[in-house]
């Protein structure tokens, strides 16, 4: 009887410890979405009956371009994936399906790209990108990302598991190298796609020290630097407004991910197992 | 392909591999090259331009406190964020793989830092710091606690800086835990509870190592991020006061963007690809010993 007691106490605080662990995790965003849709006043401090409002919104939205930046931002985040989609897509064949002369080290210098990552050679690529002309455009932001060595491992691992069959059938019925690829691979590598498609577009939103670098202008910058430079103290903007900025640079991506939260955390551990 | 001896896997190899290929030497393995390059260069100014100076950088960044700062900083906040990120993440997935009520919405609590910018994020937390009117005051005077000023002093500032960037990472290692966690045969949970063996016993002695092949690998992600991991500086701390909560890659873009001394950066930009490639090695030889466990 007291062993059963004992045992439902401590399961009973296990289940508090961990809720209230979640509510500390989750606090941060409460907290920016109580900032957010209150008036200033009500920023520090917490009441039951503080009146809502959207005003903060309006004030951050006019108060800096934000429309560019989302703008900036979607065009970043579609091209990168379309330009890994397709290089890592042909690199992975390549390499899963080609006895081809120096394979084996080529991968080994695909895979220095996972240790070595382009925020780690930000000085370099800079003195590159000047040399190329590309400073402050969109472009230069996704270049280093484009061919993706964690992309290239990863459609590889998934092209390795289709049976060859698979193809030879393929090519009795006539199809070209190109179409084999196209009509048998990749069909049967979406999980891969959707889950790597998820990764990258997540990291690109979200990232930002080598687009801080290389862009300068209103035109080029992504929302995390708008974001950045929106909420410098020196800008003197209060904190409803910043919080407001803020929910706004991530309301796509949040939404996104509550929407379909069981394919993000799907694919992040998809894509963390290969 | 078919077993002939033609040149044909050779070209279309190539040709695929070619369009990465070029993306990769020319923004990876260039720039490697040319930061060691580079580091035995002289900052070039518009009298004198740059000339070989062989190690004189290296020595220079010897004699440099504020790399030695920075450099311990990085090992503080691997030390702070690693072990604590990677045992919160165990905690969660536990507790998020087992029968908890409202599983769903607590990992949902959990997973959701990972997918907001860290720029983001630490606006918010900015305020939290905030003296006197931030909420961590806030909490502090119910209590009884005198007002600090939490990133202004050099004390406290890199733990604020360690304490965020656990919160961000703890979620993300956890998904791998789950994924862990769920490959493993039910029957073996089943048999520790025939047996009388305690949860913790079953944890300590079976999940756990079981589990190894995950630590290790959320382990080297930990570490790396530990070394990529400075956007939250930009927001919070802008390495101040005083260096105190500068890291390594900050100091790298400071000296590079802010001094402008390009060769100088490059010398420091060294010391972080030999920080990686330690740990590459390391996990080659570490790669070795999970297979035991398998």
């Amino acid at each position: 009887m007291s062993r059963q007691f004992s045992r439902d106490l401590g399961r009973g605080l296990e289940v508090a410890a961990a809720w209230l662990l979640a509510l500390l995790w989750i606090s941060p965003l409460l907290y920016a979405f109580w900032s957010a849709f209150h008036p200033a006043e009500y920023a520090t401090h917490f009441e039951l009956g503080a009146p809502l409002t959207l005003e903060n919104f309006e004030t951050a939205w006019s108060q800096a371009p934000f429309a560019r930046y989302f703008l900036n931002t979607v065009l970043l985040v579609t091209l990168v994936l379309i330009a890994q989609f397709v290089l890592c897509t042909l690199a992975a064949f390549a390499f899963a399906r080609f006895e081809f002369w120096g394979r084996n080290f080529a991968f080994a210098l695909v895979l220095v790209q996972l240790m070595i990552m382009p925020e780690v050679l930000i000085v370099e690529n800079y003195t590159t990108m000047s040399h190329l002309g590309l400073v402050d455009t969109i472009l230069s932001i996704g270049l280093p990302y484009m061919a993706s060595a964690f992309g290239i491992f990863l459609l590889r691992q998934t092209f390795k598991t289709i049976p060859k069959e698979l193809d030879d059938a393929a090519r009795v019925e006539g199809c070209s190298m190109m179409q084999i690829l196209l009509k048998v691979y990749v069909p049967l590598a979406r999980p891969t796609y959707l889950a790597y498609g998820l990764v990258s577009v997540s990291y690109h939103w979200n990232n930002f020290l080598w687009p801080l670098i290389i862009t300068n202008s209103v035109t080029t910058r992504p929302l995390t630097v708008g974001l950045a430079i929106f909420g410098a103290p020196e800008s003197g903007v209060d904190w409803s407004i910043i919080t407001a900025a803020t929910l706004l640079a991530v309301a796509p991506l949040l939404v996104a991910f509550l929407l379909f939260q069981r394919q993000f955390v799907q694919s992040f551990m998809h894509a963390g197992i290969k | 392909m078919r077993r002939v001896r033609s040149i044909t896997p050779h070209v279309y190899g190539w040709l695929l591999l070619t369009p990465a290929a070029i993306l990769l030497i020319a923004f990876t393995h260039y720039p490697t090259v040319a930061t060691l390059v580079q580091s035995v260069f002289s900052k070039g100014t518009a009298i004198r331009p740059s000339a070989f100076v062989g190690l004189n950088n290296y020595r220079l960044l010897l004699e440099d406190t504020v790399f030695w700062k920075v450099l311990w900083n990085n090992v503080l906040f691997g030390i702070g964020t690693i072990p604590t990120s990677i045992a919160l993440a165990i905690l969660m997935a536990v507790w998020v793989n087992g029968k908890l009520p409202a599983r769903a919405l607590t990992r949902l609590a959990f997973f959701t830092p990972t997918i907001l910018p860290m720029v983001a994020v630490a606006n918010i937390w900015l305020f939290f710091y905030t003296p006197e009117i931030g909420l961590l005051d806030q909490i502090g005077r119910v209590f009884g606690f005198a007002s600090h000023n939490w990133l202004g002093d050099p004390d406290t500032v890199l733990w604020c800086i360690v304490v965020m960037t656990v919160w961000k990472e703890a979620g993300f290692f956890m998904i791998f835990y789950l994924a862990a966690l769920q490959s493993l045969p039910p029957e073996l949970e089943e048999a520790g509870r025939l047996e009388g063996a305690s949860r913790w016993y079953y944890f300590r002695r079976v999940a756990f190592p079981l589990l190894m092949p995950t630590t290790l690998f959320v382990s080297i992600n930990a570490v790396i991020n530990s070394f990529k991991l400075v956007d939250q500086l930009f927001i919070l701390t802008k390495g101040g006061p005083d260096n105190a909560s500068s890291l390594l890659l900050y100091y790298i873009y400071e000296v590079a963007f802010s001094f402008l001394d390009v060769p100088y950066a490059a010398t420091l930009t060294m010391v972080l690809l030999s920080a990686l490639a330690i740990i590459a090695v390391g996990q080659f030889v570490f790669m070795d010993k999970r297979i035991h466990y398998r």
